[in-house]
């Protein structure tokens, strides 16, 4: 046993081993599991060889669409909102204009909500969307004129709901790190443009957005996996997996439902299936248009 | 504000360099940076006051009448004259599993935090100090890990611990999420900045392997630890999706799988969703308050280069 701690070669093995041991049990089994089962109709233990029937039915299955659809346009959504805003909005903080304190003062409010559970969040935007003339944001609209709206029995006024948690959630951890980006990007740069007499606005474009790259990279990477595997959210804001013409039912929900409350497991795993595919499809495709590859392969 | 604007030196570049907008007549500044600074000072102060008005209303909820709440939803017309510490009473004296349910959370937490620190800065100790065979393969194991989606392994994963006869257990919430590939990858960053050096020093002094990583290389890592015990301990302290299949039993509930029995349509116990998911986030918040830069640090790790 002594000697086993002092050995050099054996040291590391047994550095990676636990982790090595969880990712085989709980990653690498299931996740050869889901694919097994998406192949089969699994009805009391007992599993059946089905071929690709299950992805069939998936094709055909319009509710399934629907989740897609929904998760899809959460997810772009969420992109449009939650890059160019907390972009901004660290390029204001980075800005040597303005109290450091007041500065100090917004960082840490923003970043309030991302501690908050889903559980917490869905809660309070639950009551804040009452269809009521007392909710908040009934409130709002009627200050404009408009209203009362039935927020979640309606499409689109849902999906509003649902950006707004979003966005509520994550601005703060996003423009942090946008903030970071900034602050890793050399004053010289800026320096020089302005002696070249280049306006902020052409600096913004030309020297900002350029050298955060990486920064954007990450941040519309965890946004495309965070949107299409959205469920939780819609899940508290509907008080459960049912809404309105299933208007916030998600891919994962759809998963959830099938596998969890239906018991359908072979076709909840195709369902997972497709999910991992997007999700792997989308990244690749951006991480290999933006070059994020070809500069890993350089270094 | 103003006592420390005095003392500060002033800076040789007049107007935009100043930081403080208030007491800006005693100085030679431009006008546009002044007006620049108020403008900024106030878009920001809103963006933070409605950041923070969904916590804010909460907490005004935890004196209010549960069932009115949920049937009026959350609104600015606000009757402070029928506030009371009745729910407070109810929180303390009949709030059922309550407490228990965050003595859960709590204990859930600090099992998760460090069993996970103790995996992923094991994995990224042997990665980023040693040479051997496989370590390119465990590396892409690491990468590959951050691409799958969880909510694509729960289903395998549940019916797996069903076979198993660990549903309902504390263990199957833990042991799935001790590879952490973002955890993994900090620490990878900061061994790596370690000069090997110190294991020489360390092995030309008798310690062991072992006793390197734990005497030597940890408490360097301090700060590193620090940020991911927050990161780690706010995924746990907030996590739903997973306890929410495994956990069955109510007793055993954490908090945010206890709120959301509370949720229910016709519910009897309002009172205690809104005060109870109001406490369930001062642990957190104090912890923020305390140790902000960590929070910072570890919730946007995910950034650092791998």
């Amino acid at each position: 046993m002594r000697k086993l701690l002092y050995n050099q070669k054996l040291a590391p093995y047994l550095f990676v081993l636990p982790f090595l041991l969880t990712v085989a049990v709980f990653w690498l089994f299931p996740l050869v599991r889901s694919f097994i089962m998406s192949t089969q109709e699994i009805i009391y233990g007992q599993a059946e060889f089905l071929g690709f029937a299950n992805y069939e039915r998936l094709w055909r299955d319009r509710v399934f669409w629907k989740a897609l659809w929904n998760s899809l346009r959460y997810m772009l959504l969420t992109l449009v909102l939650l890059v160019p805003i907390p972009m901004i909005l660290a390029s204001v903080i980075n800005s040597k204009v303005g109290s450091e304190r007041i500065k100090g003062f917004f960082k840490a409010s923003m970043f309030v909500p991302a501690l908050t559970s889903v559980v917490v969040a869905g809660i309070v935007f639950r009551l804040m969307f009452s269809e009521t003339s007392s909710g908040m944001m009934n409130q709002i609209i009627e200050f404009f004129g408009f209203g009362p709206v039935r927020w979640l029995r309606e499409d689109l006024t849902g999906l509003f709901a649902l950006l707004v948690i979003a966005l509520w959630r994550w601005t703060g951890v996003n423009t942090m790190y946008f903030l970071a980006g900034l602050q890793a990007i050399p004053q010289d740069y800026y320096e020089a443009a302005s002696i070249d007499g280049a306006s902020k606005i052409k600096q913004f474009f030309h020297i900002t957005v350029p050298n955060l790259k990486p920064t954007i990279v990450y941040v519309v990477t965890i946004s495309v996996y965070g949107g299409l595997a959205m469920f939780l959210e819609s899940f508290m804001l509907y008080a459960g997996n049912m809404s309105p013409n299933n208007q916030g039912l998600t891919i994962v929900g759809y998963l959830y439902r099938k596998g969890i409350q239906e018991n359908d497991l072979g076709f909840a795993s195709a369902v997972g299936v497709v999910l991992l595919v997007i999700v792997l499809a989308i990244n690749i495709t951006q991480l290999v248009a933006t070059g994020t590859f070809k500069k890993e392969r350089t270094r | 504000m103003s006592t420390n604007t005095a003392t500060k030196p002033t800076p040789a570049k007049p107007g935009p360099m100043t930081s403080e907008p208030v007491r800006s007549e005693d100085r030679v500044k431009p006008m546009g940076a002044r007006v620049g600074g108020w403008i900024m000072a106030i878009f920001l102060i809103v963006i933070a006051i409605i950041a923070l008005t969904p916590i804010v209303m909460i907490f005004l909820g935890t004196f209010q009448d549960g069932g009115e709440l949920i049937r009026n939803g959350i609104g600015f017309n606000i009757d402070f004259s029928a506030f009371s510490i009745a729910n407070y009473e109810m929180l303390f004296t009949d709030s059922g599993n309550y407490f228990r349910w965050f003595l859960n959370t709590f204990f859930l937490t600090v099992v998760q935090v460090t069993l996970t620190l103790l995996v992923s800065s094991f994995v990224a100790y042997g990665l980023a100090m040693y040479e051997f065979k496989g370590k390119t393969a465990t590396f892409l194991a690491v990468i590959i890990l951050m691409t799958v989606p969880f909510e694509m392994l729960m289903l395998p994963l549940y019916v797996q611990i069903n076979d198993m006869g660990l549903a309902d257990t504390y263990a199957v919430i833990i042991l799935p999420f001790l590879a952490q590939a973002v955890t993994i990858f900090f620490f990878r960053q900061y061994f790596i900045g370690i000069p090997k050096e110190l294991l020489e020093a360390g092995r030309v002094d008798g310690v062991s392997e072992f006793g390197i990583f734990f005497r030597l290389i940890l408490p360097i890592a301090k700060p590193a630890l620090a940020a991911m015990a927050i990161l780690n301990g706010m995924t746990s302290w907030n996590n739903f999706l997973w306890p929410l299949l495994v956990l069955v039993t109510p007793e055993k509930f954490t908090l945010p799988i206890g709120l959301n029995t509370l949720l229910t349509p016709h519910g009897n116990n309002y009172e205690l969703l809104i005060i109870g998911a109001f406490f369930s986030l001062i642990p957190i918040l104090i912890l923020f308050l305390a140790f902000q830069k960590y929070f910072i640090e570890g919730m946007t790790a995910g950034a650092v280069k791998g």
